[in-house]
């Protein structure tokens, strides 16, 4: 049968809120969170869940890995539906909430890893072997007798991907793996999840609020918005949806007039020396960055990707002007 | 998985879980060390009060001083267990709030099991401990003659009541999922309850006995087959047996605030609150 590894159809969650009104009344209200998603996810995938805050991304996740029960619709996870088969799911997933960790704070960091080899009664040479992996590329052989608690933010979140994945999931959530990570910790979390998903064939679904998470990542991004499903397809098609654009940030030598930039590109700052330019970001910047160069007394130079949440209300703004339905699910 | 088997299960995670925390607080011996030591002398003192009491009058309640130590010794005994066992449980509506219990249902193993252990703490021995040593002086100094049946009942009570307060625990951490700042609430009918039966019922209300008998059926932790025991009339005229019936009334709260969590935990998945 041909169907997806990961099957959502029609799913809804409503969720009653309780508004104090009064000392004792209280005025119900039923609140949407997800509006008929409907979305598949092939083994092996890996895609970018993103919306804004409250959008419904972690009501999904919830739904996906059984903690909560769906209003209604049909989902389904290695053929498996999640609430009705918690336990059994939760040997096929790995979990990790960037937020949260699942280590044990006053415990060396082996012994989590101990307490889930038996938790999850991982055979013993696949718990060594999957270990032995584990440490070597996620850089924590120098860290398995530490107290979790005096693991830094960096080295703490690799611990928790971990401690995820010795069970060997086959589907891996990810709620904000980078949040909070300096740039080299963030290279190093995105590089073992790009190894794991080519080699191991793990299927990768993450939600982020990084942009780069999902350009380094993700071939294909789904966002979310007042819980429905309003894009699905590659990243590039993000970008036009939404136009998004990237700044590229240049050091003159001296104060000198807005650069003369070939449209679309353009001046958008002006401070001292140093200029900040917008062009599209589906564009490469070497052109613009070249033609620069080559025109003026270049010092320094740096791009910034646009931030995701300007992308996406772009995108959303965009949709609402045009009255077309959102665009289907990519793949059928 | 069968009921059987989640049992079996729960009880798998419950002890690896709870190793988990014992580990963690022995990393802070000092720390330990002086919990015990301080769980112990807190405890302790309940019992000073019932003494400076008898030191004023020579019954309470028309109970002398070796019976009213029954009472405490069972009471403060089987509520020990029950504490040891779950009673962390009122942890539960600030993990609710934290996020944190949502960690518990991504595992493969039952949430009761796992909330249960969690923050496990050895220190807790100390009540047992405490309410063992009141217990044993009590059997050594109360004027019994003892038949094999009324042997055979203490430890029963023992038992017994440490499951009664354990539905109770259980109950109370149904409620937080329902009113997640509610932990107080369940303290009252647990440490409450304890400190109740420490005293004989004849010094309470009859309205008040009768609540503790049939709604929250903490008598039957020590009051009902203690009178038994004792030889004294039972509180509100129940029957001879009653004094007997502790290990099926145990049994029924299990049950019932075993459902009471399963429905709790259906609706926090379906509500997500």
């Amino acid at each position: 049968m041909d169907s997806g590894f990961i099957e959502l159809d029609g799913v809804e969650k409503v969720f009653d809120v309780r508004k104090k009104t009064g000392f004792m009344k209280r005025e119900r209200r039923q609140v949407r969170a997800v509006d008929s998603i409907s979305f598949r996810v092939e083994r092996g995938e890996m895609v970018g869940y993103i919306g804004p805050n409250g959008a419904g991304k972690s009501t999904t996740i919830k739904m996906l890995t059984g903690i909560l029960t769906p209003s209604a619709g049909r989902l389904r996870v290695a053929g498996i539906d999640p609430s009705r088969e918690r336990t059994r799911l939760a040997h096929r997933i790995g979990v990790v909430f960037g937020q949260r960790t699942t280590l044990w704070w006053d415990l060396p960091l082996i012994d989590s890893y101990k307490l889930m080899h038996r938790m999850y009664r991982i055979p013993d040479a696949r718990y060594r072997e999957n270990l032995d992996r584990l440490v070597e590329l996620l850089g924590l052989g120098d860290l398995l007798d530490v107290p979790v608690r005096q693991l830094s933010l960096g080295q703490r979140m690799r611990g928790d991907i971990a401690a995820a994945l010795l069970h060997d999931p086959e589907v891996l959530y990810l709620d904000e793996p980078t949040i909070g990570l300096d740039v080299v910790s963030k290279s190093k979390v995105r590089e073992f999840l790009r190894e794991l998903n080519a080699e191991h064939g793990t299927t990768v679904l993450l939600t982020t609020h990084d942009l780069q998470d999902i350009e380094q990542l993700c071939k294909r991004v789904m966002v979310i918005d007042h819980g429905r499903l309003m894009y699905d397809g590659p990243l590039t098609g993000l970008h036009e949806a939404g136009e998004s654009e990237r700044t590229l940030v240049v050091d003159l030598e001296r104060e000198l007039p807005p650069i003369e930039a070939p449209a679309p590109a353009r001046v958008v700052r002006v401070e001292g020396p140093r200029q900040w330019l917008a062009f599209p970001a589906a564009e490469s910047a070497a052109p613009l960055v070249a033609r620069i160069a080559a025109e003026y007394p270049l010092v320094d130079l740096s791009v910034r990707e646009p931030d995701i949440e300007a992308v996406i209300a772009k995108m959303l703004h965009t949709l609402a002007d045009t009255p077309e339905p959102p665009p289907e699910p990519a793949t059928a | 998985m069968g009921e059987r088997g989640a049992l079996v299960e729960g009880l798998r995670a419950y002890r690896l879980i709870a190793g988990m925390w014992v580990r963690s607080s022995m990393t802070y011996r000092t720390s330990f060390v002086v919990t015990v030591f301080g769980n112990l002398t807190v405890t302790g003192l309940d019992f000073v009060g019932i003494l400076l009491m008898f030191s004023q009058v020579d019954s309470l309640g028309g109970w002398s001083l070796p019976e009213v130590a029954f009472l405490y010794g069972l009471s403060v005994t089987a509520f020990g267990i029950a504490d040891l066992l779950l009673g962390s449980m009122d942890v539960l509506g600030g993990r609710m709030r934290d996020g944190s219990f949502d960690m518990l249902l991504v595992r493969p193993a039952p949430v009761l099991a796992q909330v249960g252990a969690d923050h496990f703490a050895l220190r807790r021995l100390g009540r047992i401990l405490q309410g063992g040593v009141v217990l044993g002086w009590a059997l050594a100094s109360v004027d019994v003659d003892w038949t094999a049946a009324k042997v055979l009942l203490v430890p029963v009570m023992v038992v017994s009541g440490a499951m009664i307060f354990s539905a109770a625990f259980v109950a109370g951490a149904t409620f937080q999922i329902f009113a997640q700042d509610a932990a107080e609430v369940q303290n009252a009918f647990t440490y409450g309850g304890t400190t109740l039966l420490q005293y004989p019922p004849t010094v309470f209300g009859k309205d008040l006995v009768r609540g503790v008998t049939f709604m929250v059926p903490l008598a039957f932790v020590n009051w009902v087959p203690a009178a038994y025991v004792l030889g004294r009339p039972y509180p509100i005229g129940l029957p001879h047996w009653a004094a007997f019936a502790s290990p099926l009334v145990a049994a029924v709260c299990c049950v019932l605030a075993g459902l009471a969590w399963r429905t709790g935990l259906r609706s926090y998945r379906s509500t997500g609150s």
